[in-house]
């Protein structure tokens, strides 16, 4: 059982259901953790390095210099904590908007389908990169 | 379909003033940062195809009409993070919720000041 959305707008916390309870947490640790790093991660992309002089060369001096451990570790937190706090949250505008029981367990399925293939390929990429 | 369209409806044409902004908001803004993700990882995948590959699709981003969206996923990003963090307060110091409305404007605040930061340097480019 998942908590309603109140009149303030705010998802209450959830009775029963561990899973929910342990989701409601989720978001909220995740989320917190995402601001630190996502915003950091935005800000120093668009404003530190700028995005007009991204190319393949700034992946390689991210992954393969004397921080590459460090910045491997960060953007596996980035891709883990946003895929599964992105696919939370998507999985409760799912629940919210399409009703029909059929229809909801098949989109959510394929949700998850695409949560697992676009997990896989990020690790991959991470870890597999050798310039 | 009939159904979906008159939550969706119902959703939009709700009149609960800034807390129901801040709700759709979110909404929209989460689900278009992860839209964003998701082709973000796509194109962080290409790194394993080499450097031609890779800097031949960074390509499109660089288009003016990339640059905008762009500008648009700093907005989104920025206020999903910050009015999460509203929600978090909220939920954990329940008090709070008296200055929700008052939380809301200094996240638009912050919101706007980063984007237009960021968005600056984004569509710089662009220009010269």
């Amino acid at each position: 059982m998942r908590g309603k959305v109140n009149r303030m707008g705010f998802r209450q916390k959830p009775i029963g259901g561990r899973f929910e309870i342990y989701s409601w947490y989720f978001m909220r640790l995740s989320g917190a953790v995402l601001l630190l790093i996502a915003v950091a991660h935005l800000m120093l992309m668009h404003v530190v390095i700028r995005v007009e002089n991204i190319d393949f060369g700034t992946v390689e001096a991210r992954w393969l210099g004397p921080w590459g451990p460090f910045w491997r570790l960060y953007d596996l937190s980035l891709l883990v904590f946003a895929l599964l706090h992105g696919f939370n949250g998507l999985r409760w505008v799912i629940d919210d908007y399409i009703q029909r029981p059929g229809w909801n367990i098949i989109i959510k399925g394929l949700a998850l389908l695409l949560l697992i293939i676009v997990i896989l390929m990020g690790a991959y990429a991470i870890f597999s990169f050798r310039g | 379909m009939g159904r979906l369209i008159a939550s969706l409806w119902k959703g939009v044409t709700y009149r609960g003033r800034e807390g129901h902004y801040a709700f759709i908001l979110h909404r929209a803004a989460g689900l278009g940062v992860l839209a964003f993700l998701i082709l973000h990882v796509f194109d962080i995948f290409l790194v394993t195809f080499g450097e031609e590959v890779f800097n031949e699709f960074l390509q499109l981003y660089t288009h003016p009409i990339a640059r905008i969206a762009e500008v648009g996923l700093i907005f989104g990003v920025v206020y999903h993070a910050f009015n999460g963090l509203r929600i978090i307060i909220i939920d954990f110091w329940p008090k709070t919720t008296v200055y929700e409305r008052q939380m809301w404007r200094m996240v638009m605040l912050i919101t706007l000041i980063l984007t237009a930061i960021a968005g600056y340097f984004t569509l710089a480019p662009i220009f010269e």
